[in-house]
């Protein structure tokens, strides 16, 4: 058997987690490097991976780096693991994430510890989500993720951190509820958990439990709280806002994309048709998540609560290449999806920085911070520039192709309409992201704001990482579209063009 | 022939339960009763481990039955009060007195749990039943203050009322069938027509009524009024006796009895079968609703054992709508019940621990666990997840494997009801967790913990991971207990 590299990739943050919460008397020091350690192995061995993963077309659809062990007979269920082009780069944006988070929470000192536990448990379930193939398995992750968040929230968030968090908690659990009574339909029609099986069976296999419309709503219920579409969003500001920086990172940047993929791999791999009489209504309610989103989006006055806002809007592209069900689009919405990822990434770790050395985040009183802060000012930019999606940003490649692909589909009619209504929301991005940027760093210098620092050597060194992961693919989009398409394919099959 | 071999496991203990009780007597060190109790309960076991996986039998003129369901259960009674001894030691030596009658009440118990899940006759049944529950009687006004009393008389007075209703229950069927023996009871069941049993409505009223005099036993709505009251007024480690040991031992019997007796024809099994799903719904949503609003954590802890008891009728009732053949509803309990076990043991265990250090049971004191005894929190952190049902933790595997039997044969409104009390019940027992990770401690004094406490701890909490993320063994054990022998 050769070398599993999907269950290192995937278990090593949570042994660095267990050593970290269980190994006693580690200094402060020794813990935040133990977390980097065990976070940048998974980040280079995904880059690996990534590099040795077949591209060509003959691939389309193979599932790479397959392990598949018997896991609970009784239940047929598989410790089934493997990326396609769909999965693979996501596991690459949490794996970058989880290590750069690291270094973004290197100033954390309260009950160190724990936190870096936590942290690491999270990227775990995380990764865990993106590389399942069996049901079970997918739904452990899943579940898994929540702990975490619940503690990292509400111990060191800010503001009303304990009702965000038990906000999220209640919210994912009503939205994961739903999906396991949809599993455990699923499996009962089909006999199998892999989704693998499941998908290539077709329709043909569901022995009528109920009908096959409700287990696909059932399903996706629990992937619309998490991406998250109008109206299950409102736990999003809230839980953002109240996060510490560096699990709104791994929030906006990863967590969301569970919902996203969850769509793509489950809703329309495994029901083509149903997604297809429905995707008028997701459509509609993706123009809406865009709009709206956006319209709210420029009220905000608090920093975070801003880019948590954006983020709906951002999210409703990805709902719109979904279930426009192009091929384009569909490799839109997962460029997208990594493309977010990074860019809000970035966009809330500079909010971080701000916020930390500004000690403010109302955008009310702040300004003129260019004086004192350069570098930060000059990547927040380039940051929002990415965001209103920029070319030569990984923003606008990815919007673009969401763009082109919706317009062009010909699978949902009217879809010209909800595509250029789309489109209006970059008017409004443009405009809040300009005008954040000019609250925060224009304008005449304040002199409370008189010896703030600018970003240092660590925090320069994350911050260049996410700029050159955006430039990077801005400029060839192709390096992760290849892969996309690979994992896009089989699903066109499968919609039947 | 009285095939006595087979009975060791039963000899051994009440052997054992009279010795420490002579022992007491004698020495002074009381520690030794302690270790001569466990090494009862581990020989015990080890007689009930040689015995699985042989052919099912049956003894004594075919009142007990010795198979897998059996012997499951037998041995997961022993690791229950294992445990719960293991637990009671840093309880019990503040006792001035009878420290070896608590010890032999606690084993004695343990035996008559053991008959409930073996035996196949109503009268014994009913002996079994009661010896169980006496000895529980005795144990829940073991602290003789008020509050210990009360749930005492309480305890007492319902028990002999459910008692009395079981017994009504079964004099009706007895009086329909004119059989005990529960495999005769199904055969003439089974020969009359559906009109016979119609003409003969008192059998049906037999069976309700049992389900009342079971229901008490398991903590099912209507007749769980007892439960936070005994819960909150019992010794800790007698609560946690009671909410794990008892419960399984009463649907261990109720699915020997239902299962044998009334599983054909399939009316029959359908229609008590949607009598448990209508508990079930019922038992869960009040259960977790009245729970959230407690303050004192025993008592939470009794209205969530009752939701459990709900959720574990999901189970019943899918045995009971399901062909007899098929096991998935009987596995699916057996799994629950033993990870249920494992996971309200654990929990109970670290609040005996930190009660004993705050004397108080109140949520609000909890506060600051996290730094004041941070390994105790992480447990008892591990068996509230548990008890929501998140992973990794076995009760998600638990809630997967018997929601999946339900849904499987038509009970998916039931399954949506009971994840949908998951989802409420996650808020009462998320509210214990953030009290003792972000509250303020009251000291900085730290918890002290003896070693028992820690192996019983420990112990459950490994069950507690292990059947949560590899469960394919337990629940290959859960199949074959589950092919129950009847004759």
């Amino acid at each position: 058997m050769s070398f599993p590299y999907l269950t290192t990739i995937i278990f090593l943050p949570v042994v660095g987690a267990i050593l970290i919460a269980f190994i006693p008397g580690l200094s402060e020091r020794k813990i935040k490097n133990l977390a980097a350690i065990f976070t940048f192995f998974p980040l280079a061995l995904s880059i690996y991976a990534f590099a040795i993963f077949d591209r060509s077309l003959g691939a389309a659809g193979v599932i790479q780096f397959e392990e598949k062990l018997s896991w609970i007979p009784a239940i047929n269920a598989y410790y089934h693991l493997g990326v396609d082009g769909l999965s693979l780069p996501l596991v690459i944006l949490m794996s970058l994430l989880g290590f750069l988070v690291v270094l973004i929470s290197w100033k954390i000192d309260l009950r160190p510890r724990e936190y870096f536990a936590w942290l690491l448990l999270l990227e775990t379930s995380i990764l865990g989500v993106f590389c399942s193939l069996d049901l079970l398995l997918f739904f452990l992750f899943w579940e898994i993720e929540v702990i975490p968040m619940y503690f990292l929230i509400s111990i060191w968030g800010t503001g009303r951190k304990e009702y965000s968090a038990i906000k999220y908690v209640v919210y994912t659990l009503f939205g994961s509820a739903m999906m396991l009574a949809g599993i455990l339909s699923l499996y009962f029609a089909t006999g199998s958990l892999s989704m693998v099986e499941i998908a290539q069976g077709g329709l043909a296999m569901v022995q009528s439990v109920m009908p096959v419309v409700a287990i696909f709503f059932l399903l996706l219920i629990g992937f619309a709280v998490k991406l998250p579409v109008f109206p299950l969003h409102t736990w999003l500001p809230d839980a953002h806002t109240d996060a510490p920086t560096a699990v709104s990172v791994v929030l906006a940047g990863a967590l969301l994309k569970m919902g996203g993929y969850g769509m793509i791999r489950l809703c329309v791999t495994i029901f083509p048709q149903v997604a297809k009489t429905y995707a008028p209504l997701l459509v509609t309610l993706a123009v809406v998540n865009v709009l709206y989103g956006a319209a709210v989006t420029l009220r905000q006055t608090d920093l975070k609560r801003l880019i948590a806002y954006s983020s709906i809007s951002h999210m409703g592209y990805v709902l719109l290449g979904i279930f426009a069900l192009g091929q384009v689009s569909l490799v839109g919405a997962t460029l997208q999806m990594f493309s977010h990822g990074v860019i809000t990434g970035l966009l809330f770790a500079m909010a971080g920085l701000v916020m930390h050395n500004a000690e403010e985040r109302d955008l009310r009183k702040l300004g003129g911070l260019v004086r004192q802060m350069p570098i930060i000012a000059v990547i927040f930019s380039v940051a929002g520039l990415a965001a209103l999606g920029l070319p030569t940003t990984s923003g606008f490649a990815a919007e673009f192709l969401v763009f082109v692909g919706s317009y062009s589909s010909t699978v949902v009619s009217g879809i010209q309409l909800y595509t250029i209504l789309g489109v209006l929301g970059i008017v409004i991005t443009a405009g809040y992201i300009l005008w954040m940027l000019q609250r925060v760093f224009y304008g005449p210098p304040l002199e409370q704001f008189n010896g703030v620092k600018d970003a240092d050597i660590l925090e320069r060194v994350y911050i260049f990482t996410f700029v050159a992961v955006i430039m990077l693919v801005g400029i060839y989009p192709a390096i992760l579209t290849d892969v996309i398409k690979t994992g896009i394919m089989p699903i066109m099959g499968l919609l039947g063009g | 022939m009285l095939n006595l071999e087979l009975f060791t496991p039963e000899l051994t203990l009440a052997a054992f339960a009279i010795v420490v009780i002579l022992l007491d007597l004698i020495i002074q060190r009381k520690g030794w009763l302690v270790v001569v109790s466990l090494v009862g309960v581990v020989v015990a076991a080890g007689f009930t481990i040689a015995m699985w996986g042989g052919s099912s039998q049956a003894i004594f003129n075919n009142m007990l039955a010795v198979d897998n369901f059996a012997l499951f259960f037998k041995l997961l009674f022993l690791a229950i009060a294992a445990l719960v001894i293991l637990a009671s030691v840093d309880y019990v030596s503040r006792f001035s007195r009878f420290q070896g009658e608590y010890y032999a009440l606690v084993l004695l118990s343990a035996l008559g749990m053991m008959l409930m899940a073996a035996t196949a006759e109503l009268i014994s049944i009913y002996v079994a039943l009661e010896l169980a529950s006496i000895s529980l009687y005795v144990l829940v006004g073991f602290l003789k203050d008020p509050k210990s009393t009360e749930a005492a008389l309480k305890y007492l007075l319902l028990g002999a009322v459910a008692s009395a209703v079981l017994l009504f229950g079964m004099a009706l069927v007895f009086g329909f069938t004119g059989r005990t023996q529960l495999g005769e009871i199904a055969r003439v069941i089974q020969a009359l027509s559906l009109s016979g049993v119609l003409a003969s409505p008192g059998l049906i009223l037999g069976m309700v009524l049992m389900v009342a005099g079971f229901g008490f036993k398991i903590a099912a709505i209507p007749f769980h009024m007892w439960v936070p009251d005994v819960y909150e007024g019992a010794p800790t480690p007698i609560t946690a006796y009671l909410s794990v040991a008892s419960k399984a031992a009463g649907f261990a019997i109720i699915l020997r009895v239902f299962y044998s007796a009334f599983g054909l024809p399939s009316w029959l099994s359908l229609d008590w079968g949607l009598i448990f799903a209508v508990l079930a719904a019922i038992g869960m949503t009040v259960g977790n609703i009245v729970a959230i609003p407690q303050t004192n954590i025993k008592r939470m802890l009794g209205y969530s054992s009752i939701a459990q008891a709900g959720y574990l009728m999901v189970g019943l009732a899918t045995v009971g709508l399901s062909p007899a053949v098929d096991i998935l509803g009987r596995s699916g309990l057996l799994f629950f019940l033993a990870s249920y076990a494992l996971t309200n043991l654990g929990a109970f265990t670290a609040i005996i621990a930190i009660s004993n250090k705050l004397d108080s049971d109140l949520i609000q004191d909890y506060s600051g666990m996290g730094r004041r005894a941070p390994l105790l929190a992480l447990a008892l952190t591990l068996c509230l997840i548990s008890l929501i049902g998140m992973p990794p933790a076995a009760g998600f595997m638990a809630k997967f494997y018997i929601f999946s039997g339900a849904v499987q044969h038509g009970l998916l409104w039931l399954v949506v009801i009971a994840v949908v009390n998951s989802v409420i019940s996650a808020y009462y027992y998320l509210r214990v967790v953030k009290v003792m990770w972000l509250g303020e401690p009251a000291s900085e004094e730290k918890v002290p913990s003896s070693g028992a406490l820690r192996l019983a701890l420990s112990l459950s909490c490994l069950g507690v991971l292990l059947l949560g993320i590899i469960p394919g063994y337990i629940m290959k054990l859960a199949e074959l207990a589950a092919k129950m022998f009847v004759f």
